[in-house]
């Protein structure tokens, strides 16, 4: 679950004591010249949970009330990176002195917590790492216990910090605290900023929650940002299941992440466009009734893969929703099925006797078909 | 993490639906089932077997070598970090959607005690003929057949796939090995391969890889130096950009992680890569025949 700025300042930042400017939040340019007046010179930046927010001209500075309220104008109702703007986080004006970049992280090679921090602020940690490699440095956690002050600082010697340094070494310190406590994915600072008058602030905040937490983070999650998504796709997240709508012709119902994006590929393999991912594995087995009309609902579906492969998913199961899917909807696409593993002597029972059909004996014979019909 | 039907295996969570089903299963099938846990249930039998209230308690009373997770996902944690501190030497960890932070403490305990894990997202393991561990369709004769080539797989429902075609090809299976679908493993790629290479009932291994990470990356640096051929089949590689396809491991950002990342890095340390996973037979019995020949040669000099 990703979260815009001033959700991640506020719910995150903030309460783990890690300074940041004084700002308000608008949904209009009103709203914003009124913010402005009362902050003084100011940033307004548009609030998407998408990087390059500057880049895509999402960001500007205003002096003035009356500019605040241009740039507002501007601003509001542009899309960036998918998303339309639909908020602004209005913040007073810094004098910086340097800034900095500073993320608490999975380590997924290393299986443990990792902070990141580099002199080089405000670039992208993927710029930093392939043009400044030496600039970026680094320090494994162990996920049970605390980091030791010593060591924090031991990964900022060299830096010349001076006297930010301690100020630095405690934020990353709460940093870590806080993704621990909010079960962060990513918590990422950039740019943090020493000021001139010798504070240190976080400017921008990047966090990302682990979705398979969100149970037990309910106050921070009620911030998280919407997800972008089609009709379809917000029927399937109702139901539990995770659809992805492309632009093809062959729908796709399989079990098991793997299975599935294997029918994808050998759809395209063959030549054919697969028209979604939705997946049904482990647990969501069960869910084969509401996946059938799903699937079948995408317009732009002209022919039909069902390819079960059950090892925990069992295929008799999995076939009973669909038959029984099958009888209220009618589709009127073709359907080519294949189904082996867990149970699939009872399936295929299934599915020949109750919808006349003969599942293929090979997938790949299956997929072939369906783009064929499709075309 | 070969499992062999000597193996004492402990079912945590075996009361349940699936812990039944899937135990009932197992023990069909030959595998050396000795205990259950289940705290609510202590001295009862379950599936024809002792039920206890903690691992350590099953391990003391009947011993246990492996153990394998039926537990939901909000208490995955505190049950594999109690199996590792029992002394459980392998285990299997099915739950899928454990909190990161959760895994990573997981992967902290196991270390600490000696465990090996395999997970978390795993269906399991597989020895065909032998046993298996976990939830995969090993009593399904037309999917698995005892052999000699050993197949890698973060996905069930996909390796089930590649296990039937290799049947079918008349290609037995020495061993499955499902490493789990999550994007923090407790064995990777390359540790099953390398498990693989020096497995005297193997002679060929098949890699089934996903987008996303960089394992399969990682293993192709070991793939260099084994001598038993390799074919790897990558799926991914018309799913787009940056989404989470299911697996948590599986999202693409950048270059890293991508298809034509994992494919290069695995051409060139010498594995045919194929694009179905129908041509995965064709590919492994072409590898056999160049490396018997090769055996043949350096025999007979």
């Amino acid at each position: 679950m990703n979260f815009e700025e001033h959700a991640a300042k506020l719910l995150v930042l903030n309460p783990a004591g890690i300074p940041t400017l004084r700002g308000t939040l608008c949904t209009t340019a009103t709203e914003a010249e009124a913010a402005a007046a009362n902050i003084g010179p100011c940033v307004l930046k548009a609030q998407v949970p998408a990087g390059k927010r500057g880049k895509a001209g999402g960001i500007k500075l205003a002096r003035t009330p009356q500019e605040a309220r241009n740039a507002a104008e501007k601003i509001l109702g542009m899309t960036i990176g998918g998303y339309e703007v639909e908020r602004l986080l209005v913040e007073q004006q810094a004098r910086i002195a340097r800034e900095f970049y500073a993320a608490v992280l999975h380590d997924v090679v290393a299986r443990r917590p990792l902070i990141l921090f580099s002199t080089e602020g405000g670039m992208d940690i993927e710029e930093i790492a392939a043009e400044k490699p030496d600039a970026i440095r680094r320090l494994l956690l162990d996920i049970d216990g605390k980091p030791k002050t010593a060591d924090i600082a031991g990964m900022l010697k060299g830096l010349g910090l001076g006297s930010a340094e301690a100020h630095i070494v405690q934020i990353l310190d709460r940093l870590y605290t806080a993704y621990r406590a909010h079960d962060g994915e990513l918590l990422e600072i950039n740019p943090l900023a020493l000021l001139d008058d010798g504070g240190v602030v976080a400017l921008d905040c990047k966090f990302v929650l682990d979705d398979a937490a969100v149970y037990r983070q309910p106050e921070v999650a009620k911030g998280g940002a919407a997800v972008p998504m089609t009709a379809l796709e917000r029927r399937g997240a109702e139901a539990g299941l995770k659809l992805i709508q492309l632009d093809g012709n062959v729908g796709v119902l399989a079990n098991g992440a793997g299975l599935t994006m294997t029918t994808m590929d050998v759809i395209q393999h063959y030549g054919g466009r697969p028209a979604n991912f939705l997946e049904i594995g482990g647990e969501a087995y069960t869910k084969s009734e509401i996946a059938l009309d799903l699937v079948l609902s995408n317009p732009g579906v002209k022919s039909l893969v069902i390819n079960f492969c059950g090892a925990f998913a069992r295929t008799d199961v999995m076939a009973e929703g669909v038959v029984r899917a099958w009888h209220k909807l009618a589709p009127r696409v073709p359907v080519f099925f294949s189904i082996h593993g867990t149970g699939e002597k009872e399936a295929v029972a299934l599915v020949r006797n109750e919808l006349g059909i003969e599942p293929y004996d090979f997938m790949e014979d299956a997929i072939q078909a369906a783009v064929k019909a499709a075309q | 993490m070969i499992v062999r039907r000597k193996d004492r295996v402990v079912v945590l969570g075996i009361t349940g639906k699936q812990g039944t089903f899937w135990s009932e299963k197992m023990i069909a099938y030959g595998t050396n089932v000795v205990a259950g846990v289940n705290p609510k249930r202590a001295g009862e039998t379950h599936a024809g077997v002792p039920i206890f209230a903690a691992t350590t308690e099953a391990v003391a009373k009947v011993g246990g070598d492996v153990a394998v997770m039926f537990i939901p996902s909000t208490m995955a944690k505190d049950a594999a970090v109690s199996a590792a501190q029992a002394g459980i030497k392998l285990l299997v960890v099915l739950t899928e959607h454990i909190p990161a932070q959760d895994v990573m403490a997981m992967h902290a305990a196991a270390a600490r005690y000696g465990t090996r894990i395999i997970g978390p997202n795993t269906a399991g393991l597989v020895t065909p003929g032998e046993c298996f561990v976990g939830i995969m369709p090993a009593f399904v004769p037309s999917v698995f057949k005892a052999g000699r080539v050993g197949v890698i797989s973060r996905s069930g429902s996909l390796g089930t796939l590649i296990c039937l075609n290799l049947t079918r090809a008349g290609l037995g299976q020495s061993a499955f090995i499902g490493i789990g679908g999550d994007p923090m493993l407790g064995t990777t790629t390359r540790d099953a391969l390398e498990a693989l290479a020096k497995d005297d009932g193997t002679d060929a291994a098949v890699v089934v890889g996903e987008i996303g990470g960089a394992m399969e990356e990682d293993a192709a640096s070991y793939a260099k130096k084994m001598t038993k051929p390799i074919v790897a089949f990558i799926a991914g590689a018309a799913a787009p950009a940056g989404k989470k396809m299911g697996h948590a491991g599986a999202i693409v950002t950048g270059n890293a992680g991508s298809y034509a990342s994992k494919r290069q890095a695995l051409e060139a340390a010498g594995v045919t890569v194929v694009d179905t996973p129908s041509q995965i037979a064709a590919a492994v019995s072409a590898g056999l025949k160049v490396s018997r020949a090769g055996n043949k040669l350096v025999a007979s000099q």
